[in-house]
Parts: C-alpha cells; structure tokens; sequence
C-alpha cells in the first residue's frame, strides 16, 4: 500500500508519521505543500504539528496550500485521508469534516497519555480492530472539538462520531475529558467514513519501548482493512 | 480604500479566552463585568476605489477565510 505524507511549513510529526507507516508496510512518500499533486497513493495523510505557526485559526492557512486541492480531490473520490491533530484542523478549515476545534476548555496546553474509544462499525479505521480502548497520545491546545446541534445529529445518527475519550475502562464521562470537546469526541469521519479527523497521535506510540505501543493496533488494522 | 474587520465567537459558542478575561476582570474588582467575548481585527488595504465593490470582496474574503463561520461571526466596519 502506497502513503503519502503532506508536510506543510511548521509540521512536525511527519517524521513520525513516516516511521510509523513504513514500520507496518506501507511505502511512504512525502510531499511538500507547494506541490501541486500528490504521488499517487491509497493514503494521505495530514500529520500534525504547528502548519504557519498557527497564525488566524489552526489550519487555516495550511488549508489553502497549493497541494490542498489534490488532496480534496482524491477524498472526494474515496481515497482514505487521515488528519492527526494539526492535520485534523486542516481538514475541519477544508470542510472536508464537520465542526470546528477551539481553544481548550481550561486554556492549557495539554500533553499526556489518554484513552479513547474506538467506533467499529463499517469504517476501514477500526473496523475489526484488536482493541477498541486505546491509549494514544495528545499534544494541543486547539482540540476542544465543537459542532452545530445539527451537525452533532448528523454525527451520531450516521455513526460517524470515530472515537471519544474514555476511561481505561471505557467509560466515556466528563472526567475522561481533557479538553472539553462535546461529547467527548476525539475524532470524526465524514459522510463517506473515507476521512478520519483526529486529535490524538497514534504514531507516537507504536513501540513498547514507548509510553504504550497501542498506535500498532491501529496502524495493523488499518493495512489490514485496505488490503 | 482600508476596510476594517472585526472577527468575533459566535453567540452560544464556548469562549474560554474571554471567560478567562472576565474572571480576570472581575477579581481585579470590575465586579460589573458579566461577560467578554474576545475576537480579531483586521484592517484591509485594497486597491478597489468604490467602498460598495470593497466591502463586497471583503465579505468573500471573510466568508473564504477570516472567519470560520461554525463559530465565528464578522461584522465589516
């Protein structure tokens, strides 16, 4: 399976990205933002960090690269098109995903470990995944997802709500919460449930030399689903 | 011709940078203040001669970029 990252001035975990894709089998390559086409590819990916220092609202700026509409053009027509974290804010300014991600509720930039639980049904992301409680990793302070009443219908009514923050256990409640988002959500698909937005890094955590190694499940079955 | 912008949260929509500026406010004794909401001003230099003409581009470049509009409002001054 063929990858490609899309690294945009400020990105800074598309190297992560890069190890992380290549260690479970995909063939990586990186693109630049300037470009005006992305190598074809069964996977985008939009790795997180800090795209034009944040400057007018996460992601926007990043989102009108040149290499934007390729990428937009390839969702549209499926492909599979994952946003971590600044790249999930990317996606929301495209309006390839729904909602918007604010300041976090507390005003804190917040970097830890956290759980969250993974939605199954009918998405090449989870589906069939060995473990559907993770814990990933995340780094933010733009993540406090947020969303009409009737996006958030939309959401629920269409199982496109992709993961919320849970406990270990599961549990998804207020004090499972990091950042305030609504309904705990950490990630969303589109319509299609070919775009997964998602504030945290499973690439960083792919290593049992690492904080967890749950990352691996989710990079497994991912190949494992487009195979 | 300067047209000027000002960005601003959407009513309803959590504000936790001024929630933090009326607490602020508050315990420096404006006891009044009940709530502030804050926002981003621009100012726009365009070469359009015809104030109606500008403000119209303005309006496309608030509605394609200034403004997130799921949760933002602008207003053009």
């Amino acid at each position: 399976m063929k990858s490609s990252v899309i690294i945009f001035p400020g990105s800074n975990c598309d190297r992560d990205m890069d190890v992380a894709l290549k260690k479970f089998g995909f063939k990586n390559k990186m693109v630049w933002h300037n470009e005006t086409s992305v190598p074809k590819s069964d996977l985008i990916v939009l790795p997180g960090g800090f795209s034009y220092g944040d400057y007018l609202r996460c992601g926007s700026i990043a989102s009108k690269s040149k290499i934007i509409n390729s990428v937009i053009e390839f969702a549209n027509k499926g492909g599979l098109v994952i946003g971590v974290c600044n790249g999930f804010q990317i996606l929301i300014e495209t309006g390839l995903v729904a909602g918007a991600l604010l300041r976090n509720k507390y005003l804190k930039f917040i970097c830890k470990n956290i759980y969250v639980k993974a939605n199954k049904v009918k998405n090449k992301y989870f589906h069939k995944i060995k473990k559907d409680i993770l814990e990933l990793h995340i780094a933010h302070n733009d993540g406090n997802y947020f969303c009409s009443k009737d996006d958030l219908n939309f959401l629920q009514d269409n199982d496109l709500i992709a993961c919320k923050y849970c406990d270990i256990n599961g549990e998804v409640s207020e004090n499972s919460n990091p950042n305030g988002s609504i309904e705990n959500i950490a990630g969303v698909f589109n319509k299609n449930k070919n775009i997964l937005g998602m504030m945290p890094h499973p690439e960083r955590v792919i290593d049992n030399c690492l904080s967890s190694n749950d990352g691996s499940y989710f990079f497994e079955n991912l190949l494992s689903n487009m195979r | 011709m300067k047209i000027k912008v000002i960005v601003t949260p959407k009513k309803g929509v959590l504000d936790p940078q001024g929630k933090a500026i009326q607490q602020t406010l508050n315990s420096m004794n404006f006891i009044d203040v009940n709530e502030v909401r804050q926002g981003k001003y621009f100012e726009i230099e365009t070469d359009i001669k015809n104030e109606k003409d500008a403000k119209k581009n303005v309006e496309e470049i608030c509605k394609k970029l200034l403004a997130n509009l799921v949760i933002e409002d602008y207003e053009i001054i």
